[in-house]
């Protein structure tokens, strides 16, 4: 795929430009093209918070993500407000424990994971972006599963290491519930 | 490529100014700038550098000018409310013929407006961001690492001319992430034999001042510091071209907007539309001749910005109105999507006949 527009969105305080950034850092590593652009204002203090990020082999123009590939919606108004905006044959990524609809669309591929619960029920409370993340990857392929190690080590802050092995295995719990 | 890493364009731009040497900053919080100034307090103590956020914009602008009479690299940054506050310390920077650069990351206006990005700060930066007869170098980038590298050049450029810089950004800009490369840019020598760094009993005294009560020293003044502007008109106006070779449409963008233009151009050349975009960097010099040159060779023009319609005057000033100049806006801190370009390409290229 030559470029893959992702959009992230839910919660301020769900992880959302975290999970945004780490992909954009994998993207990075593999020396592709990348763009990450964050919702910023008060939004993001308790609102709808939302996170555009492209992957390309290509220069990238805009860095707004209008049309998602990939729909990551952590909460009921951001799957209301971006459902229909998903380009047809796109993915949406649902997480089951806090939206308790279904994706209306059927020219879409839509996929449902209890993130939240699984990451609660797994000691990964705030996590359930990552296990988002993984299910992502899994179904996706946008980057290789096998190099998440390098990605986080770059996005996890030196102060917070001791959160690595929790990100990797909320990454892990993704991309293995997908089985 | 693995010296890349992915920084916001905020980030980026202030990580820049300190490898261009700058140890001085004074600013004032604001959104969406605010990245700039908490970069520079966590980064300034630890290189000896002085980091102050002061009681205002208007304080802020005045330490600025405090220290560029030193003859030391020295910066502020705001939002557009912010730079309204600054402009006349700008422009006593300017009647001081003072180097110092100005980040302005702009957002919806007029008045307190919204904190959404936006362009319309174009004809405040462009026509001189305060009272009197000046200008001020003007750069928008385009992106993260025109942030960095554009950085390095107002501040060059600054010092070359004794004139202060602006980087004229936006939200967009400044929020974003991308991979950046932070290679040392070239920090050239001016002369500074004009700062005043103390005399030792050396040397007469060197003035710093913008108050001139002589008309005729005035006028002098004036008329000296246009023959600069000249030389910068001539020589330092940048610009970028893409997919101009056989264009017949030429959209003129920068920043942001020129990003999104980029996507609607790939989108009309899959459906045979030859459209190309002409991206000035320097806003001030505007890339007139450029303008020129493709007024003999397109049919008509169209200004992307995000305003209601401030540079497309520069485009037609600089075309001589020899083709027509379409206006593509979008205000308020709402972005044009790649349908809303699109649409306006089409459009245009319905003018002189459609093919």
């Amino acid at each position: 795929m030559a470029t893959t527009q992702i959009l992230f969105a839910g919660f301020g305080g769900q992880g959302i430009l975290f999970s945004g950034k780490f992909l954009a850092y994998e993207g990075l590593l593999e020396e592709r093209e990348v763009s990450w652009l964050p919702s910023y204002g008060p939004e993001m203090r308790g609102g709808t918070a939302s996170c555009s990020v492209i992957l390309s082999d290509t220069k990238i123009g805009s860095p707004i993500v209008n049309d998602p590939d990939c729909l990551v919606a952590m909460n009921l108004p951001s799957l209301d407000k971006y459902e229909s905006t998903t380009v047809s044959g796109g993915k949406i990524f649902v997480d089951s424990s806090l939206i308790g609809r279904k994706v209306e669309r059927s020219d879409v591929e839509a996929y449902y994971i209890p993130a939240t619960a699984l990451a609660s029920d797994n000691g990964l409370t705030g996590l359930a972006n990552m296990i988002m993340v993984g299910y992502l990857i899994k179904k996706t392929g946008i980057i290789p599963f096998e190099n998440i190690d390098r990605a986080l080590a770059k996005v996890v802050p030196a102060r917070k290491q001791d959160m690595l092995g929790a990100n990797r295995r909320a990454l892990e719990l993704g991309y293995n519930y997908a089985e | 490529m693995s010296d890349k890493v992915l920084m916001k364009g905020n980030e980026a731009l202030a990580e820049a100014a300190i490898m261009a040497g700058c140890r001085h900053y004074f600013g004032y919080p604001i959104t969406p700038q605010t990245e700039v100034a908490a970069y520079m307090s966590k980064r300034m103590p630890k290189i000896d550098g002085v980091f102050l956020q002061a009681e205002s914009e208007i304080a802020a602008i005045n330490m600025v000018i405090g220290v560029a009479a030193t003859g030391k690299r020295v910066m502020t940054s705001s939002s557009s409310p912010g730079i309204s506050l600054k402009s006349e310390g700008i422009s006593y920077l300017a009647g001081c013929d003072l180097p110092a650069l100005i980040v302005n990351v702009q957002r919806g206006g007029p008045g307190l407006g919204g904190i959404q990005p936006s362009q319309a700060d174009y004809s405040q930066a462009t026509r001189g961001a305060g009272h009197g007869d000046f200008h001020l170098l003007v750069f928008a980038p385009a992106s993260v690492q025109e942030m960095v590298n554009l950085t390095f050049k107002a501040f060059d450029l600054a010092e070359k001319y004794r004139m202060p810089a602006m980087i004229l950004s936006d939200g967009t800009m400044g929020q974003m992430m991308e991979p950046v490369s932070l290679e040392q840019g070239e920090i050239n020598e001016h002369d500074k034999s004009w700062a005043l760094t103390g005399t030792k009993c050396e040397r007469k005294p060197n003035i710093v001042n913008s108050l001139c009560l002589q008309p005729e020293a005035l006028e002098k003044l004036n008329i000296e510091r246009y023959e600069r502007y000249k030389m910068v008109e001539a020589n330092e106006a940048m610009y970028e071209e893409y997919r101009m070779e056989d264009a017949e449409v030429c959209i003129v963008a920068f920043g942001v907007a020129a990003r999104v233009s980029q996507n609607a151009i790939d989108k009309a050349r899959e459906q045979g539309i030859k459209v190309g975009m002409i991206r000035p960097i320097t806003l001030w010099p505007f890339p007139k001749k450029a303008l020129l040159d493709a007024a003999d060779k397109v049919k008509a023009f169209v200004s992307v910005e995000l305003s209601m319609g401030q540079m497309i005057e520069d485009i037609e000033l600089a075309t001589r109105c020899k083709k027509p100049v379409l206006l593509c806006s979008r205000v308020g801190g709402m972005i044009h999507t790649t349908d809303d370009v699109l649409s306006k390409i089409k459009e245009a290229n319905e003018i002189g006949g459609a093919n």
